[in-house]
């Protein structure tokens, strides 16, 4: 399992086995939406802001 | 034969729904590529990449991303679920009541205006409450509930003053006193799939404000009314979501092109990201006409 270090936070996430590239976690610690850009080695940055014409 | 078909997945976040659908792909041995709408760019003069693929799925959470790339897919001759007409009329809701009323299907009294004094004189003659809503949106944001005059005079000037010039479209709906609830139900090409009462003590049932899921029968009434909205604004994958008006009855307050579906598929024990599947190997295989 990999490990990452929020951006806002600096908490040590744990990546889930099934994780995928562009997946949305939320931080345990903070609450912030982070986006997983990689998985080889685990990488995340903090996911996009919401757009005005965002939705289903 | 399913093996040769080559498949595009066009998406914005790899949300749990994106997750079932990868899944339903691979668990078919399908080809197919994930497309980043944040990652993919268009060579106009170069559309033979794209013809490779024998249908491409729509799933961008932007609505102007998911629009603009099915409109030059269906111009290379990239068949997509769902077509950029559709998506054209579901993401804009204008347009979804536009063609709602043209073809005689019960929703809420709607009327539109381009001006704040033009919308004023539009809102009086309705009454209040009224609601306002963005032309273009989702997820139940910026929806204003109108109470009286002094409210709906703020609200126009606000939203001529503070926001794009989209928000200068006003959108004007009655307001509805319904139970507690909406309902949405999945339509996958004929077929209703599924259905949901989103249950929630604010006026906006939409679960991504915290409405919450519980299953809903498809009575003969829901499944007609659905499939009829459905075919109105193009049929594809479609969400199409009823409202109980307490004169009216059930009445189809609004159609979504790109719907998630987190909470129903567990609930109903429905596999829709496998329906979805199948509904776009049908189209890559020219067996239907999306």
């Amino acid at each position: 399992m990999s490990t990452v270090s929020c951006p806002e936070c600096a908490a040590e996430i744990t990546l889930a086995e099934n994780t995928e590239v562009g997946e949305i976690i939320v931080c345990p610690d903070c609450g912030v939406d982070l986006e997983v850009t990689g998985l080889e080695p685990a990488a995340i940055q903090l996911a996009p802001m919401e757009e005005e014409d965002w939705g289903e | 034969m399913q093996s040769r078909l080559k498949i595009g997945v066009l998406y914005s976040r790899v949300r749990v729904e994106e997750k079932w659908l990868f899944g339903a792909m691979e668990k078919r041995g399908l080809d197919y590529d994930r497309l980043d709408d944040r990652a993919i760019h268009f060579d106009l003069n170069d559309p033979a990449p794209w013809q490779g693929y024998d249908a491409v799925l729509e799933r961008s959470i932007s609505y102007n991303s998911g629009l603009y790339a099915l409109r030059l897919l269906n111009t290379f001759g990239v068949p997509t679920v769902n077509t950029a007409e559709v998506a054209e009329v579901c993401g804009d809701k204008l347009m979804t009541s536009a063609l709602l009323a043209r073809d005689g299907i019960p929703q809420p009294h709607n009327a539109t205006a381009f001006t704040p004094e033009a919308a004023l004189e539009a809102i009086e003659a309705f009454g209040y409450p009224v609601v306002l809503k963005p032309v273009v949106g989702s997820w139940g944001r910026l929806l204003a509930k109108i109470n009286d005059r002094d409210a709906a005079e703020a609200v126009l000037e606000h939203k001529s003053t503070l926001g794009s010039v989209q928000h200068s479209v006003f959108y004007i709906q009655e307001y509805i006193e319904k139970p507690g609830r909406d309902i949405r139900v999945i339509v996958i090409g004929e077929i209703v799939l599924t259905a949901m009462y989103r249950n929630s003590n604010h006026w906006i049932t939409n679960t991504a404000r915290g409405g919450e899921g519980e299953l809903c029968p498809v009575t003969p009434e829901i499944e007609d009314l659905s499939l009829r909205a459905a075919k109105s604004v193009g049929g594809g994958v479609l969400a199409v979501d009823l409202v109980e008006h307490p004169q009216r009855g059930l009445i189809v307050n609004e159609i979504n092109h790109t719907m998630e579906f987190h909470t129903m598929q567990p609930l109903s024990g429905i596999d829709i990201a496998g329906e979805i599947v199948e509904y776009v190997i049908r189209v890559a295989s020219r067996e239907c006409v999306p």
